[in-house]
């Protein structure tokens, strides 16, 4: 039996040659609820064959500090926060429904149980994809984030300018 | 009618992950070739379409059958 037409409208260009080709994606939040979107829309843009970068600033640099890692920083209010907030993918809290861990641990099962794939496993296919993931040089100062506490994979740090350059003519989301 | 290149079971996947799986299985095929995509997410209906008019491959046939949705998509 056919398929019927979907019912949405899907806003996507007749002709390919004006379809946007690049995506760069802000990610500001670390918040489990709001990177697990970034993770997902990285690499769908990957998969559309748009040129996908993902700037990571404030407190979206916390995921990409290695799990492992307990505390980040070098003087003690930089260590307050990271232990407050600890930094790591596996280690994200919930906008919403936190209550301690448990709401985290609750998404988790279910998205296990619905075949989502996680926030670490997406942003491993989004570096296999060619996703570039570009860490902020100035929040990696204020939270005295160092290059060996993050991720391998990672770009250069670069500042704002640099950010709003590569997204003069892409699709640009604030996450 | 060519012959399928390579069949790709998504089925029991959710968003994003039958679109990125059908993204870099394409990638290593050659131009021409057809891949078939089964599924089961519904949201595939209007993503796999969508995807293929963003990627230029051509969505050549699409039905659904005992709830899995089955694509074959000819790489541009």
């Amino acid at each position: 039996m056919a398929v019927q037409e979907a019912a949405l409208e899907i806003p996507v260009h007749e002709h390919e040659e004006h379809a946007h080709k690049k995506l760069v994606i802000i990610a500001w939040s670390g918040d489990l609820d709001k990177v697990w979107p970034q993770m997902i829309l990285a690499t769908t843009g990957a998969a559309l064959g748009m040129q996908t970068t993902i700037f990571f600033t404030f407190w979206g640099l916390f995921s990409l500090v290695k799990n492992e890692k307990h505390i980040t920083g070098e003087n003690w209010m930089q260590k307050m926060v990271a232990m407050m907030d600890r930094p790591g993918m596996e280690h994200l809290k919930l906008g919403k429904m936190n209550f301690v861990g448990a709401g985290p641990a609750m998404m988790k099962k279910l998205a296990k149980d619905h075949n989502v794939a996680s926030p670490g496993e997406l942003l491993q296919m989004a570096v296999d994809m060619g996703v570039k993931l570009v860490p902020c040089q100035m929040t990696m100062d204020l939270l005295g984030l160092k290059r060996e506490d993050m991720i391998d994979g990672l770009g250069e740090p670069v500042g704002a300018t640099a950010m709003l350059m590569e997204a003069q003519d892409a699709i640009t989301l604030f996450i | 009618m060519s012959t399928i290149a390579k069949t790709l079971d998504l089925k029991g996947l959710s968003c994003p992950l039958p679109i990125v799986k059908t993204a870099q299985a394409v990638k290593e095929l050659a131009s021409g070739d057809l891949v078939e995509a089964l599924a089961t997410d519904p949201g595939s209906v209007a993503d796999f379409n969508a995807w293929c008019k963003g990627t230029g491959n051509e969505l050549v046939e699409q039905s659904e059958a005992d709830g899995v949705y089955r694509f074959v998509i000819k790489k541009k």
